[in-house]
């Protein structure tokens, strides 16, 4: 239907997905992995999952980071490899 | 945190966005039959805001929000109203979690399956709340004698 | 032994969006999962879902009768998961716990 932004959201998934894998700032991989979860939220609403699509974006951009950012903040912030 | 954050912007804009937060949360939970939401989803929202609090303000005033000692027990207490209406339903004579003997009078069985699952409704977000405010707080705790 | 791990995943993404093109598109009526009669001959539940959520519940979204009323038992394991996580957090992680097991 609206492929073309689908393809747009598709492509900025792979992006943060790779950011958030190969980044050595451990915060910065935190922000990328909200970003992911937030389009992957957008693209569940886009499929017509209205309530998978909230649940992640609840969830997935809001407690989880908390939670990492809470975590990084008790051990280290750099990683060793 | 422990000491409560210096800047005014976000003392100002934790302070104004909180409740409205906590509102939608409310709305969510209480709203679910009609439209997306649902327990679990507006439990995540209350806990939301009142993690903001926690993590702008300092330890005496988000003591006051919702003090550390509760989290645990709300959070059984919310599991104990699922099983009860499931066990309410039991004792009545139907099955596990059948709704539609609960014994409020004067309903049909469709109004009594609708209130049937707001009550679940409540105690998922009760639940899920407390629950993940648990799990800040624990994490967060230091340990500040260090013979361990 | 880096080329060989982008090529496996190379390879591997090119399965995949192989294997995508044997799926139905999405929101088809014709596909196998939307008809009333499954594969073997038993009717499907969704349709059943689908025809009496409002009359059973009195409640005109399907997916919170399905989850809250039809599948109740589901939604009670997710949240005594969800509790002995957080109970998990409180036995390991408290502090005032830690200081007892200390002094004894």
């Amino acid at each position: 239907m609206h492929w073309e932004l689908e393809i747009v959201l598709y492509i900025f998934l792979v992006i943060s997905a790779v950011v958030s894998l190969h980044v050595k700032d451990l915060l910065t991989a935190v922000v990328s992995l909200s970003v992911f979860s937030y389009i992957l939220a957008m693209l569940f609403v886009s499929m017509g999952a209205i309530d998978v699509g909230f649940t992640e974006a609840v969830v997935g951009a809001g407690i989880t980071g908390v939670l990492y950012v809470v975590m990084i903040f008790r051990t280290t912030r750099r990683t060793n490899d | 945190m422990k000491h409560g954050s210096s800047s005014p912007i976000i003392l100002l804009l934790s302070r104004v966005l909180s409740p409205y937060i906590m509102l939608f949360g409310m709305y969510v939970i209480f709203h679910g039959h009609y439209s997306p939401g649902g327990g679990f989803q507006g439990g995540a929202l209350l806990a939301s805001s009142i993690i903001l609090i926690r993590i702008a303000m300092e330890e005496k005033v988000h003591q006051l929000h919702f003090n550390k000692a509760y989290g645990i027990p709300l959070g059984a207490v919310g599991v104990l109203i699922f099983f009860g209406v499931g066990f309410i339903s039991l004792i009545m004579g139907g099955y596990f979690l059948d709704y539609s003997l609960l014994p409020f009078p004067g309903m049909i069985t469709a109004e009594l399956r609708f209130y049937g699952i707001l009550l679940i409704e409540v105690g998922v977000g009760l639940a899920v709340m407390t629950i993940l405010v648990a799990i800040y707080d624990n994490l967060l705790e230091e340990d500040d004698d260090e013979s361990i | 032994m880096k080329y060989l791990t982008f090529m496996s995943i190379g390879v591997f993404a090119l399965l995949l969006i192989y294997a995508a093109y044997g799926l139905p598109y999405r929101g088809d009526p014709n596909a196998l999962v939307n008809q009333e009669i499954s594969l073997t001959g038993t009717p499907v539940a969704s349709s059943y879902y689908i025809e009496n959520a409002m009359k059973d519940a009195n409640t005109p979204n399907m997916v919170t009768t399905v989850l809250g009323d039809y599948r109740a038992f589901d939604t009670l394991g997710e949240e005594v998961v969800i509790f002995a996580a957080g109970i998990i957090c409180f036995l390991l992680l408290n502090r005032e716990r830690k200081r007892e097991a200390r002094k004894q």
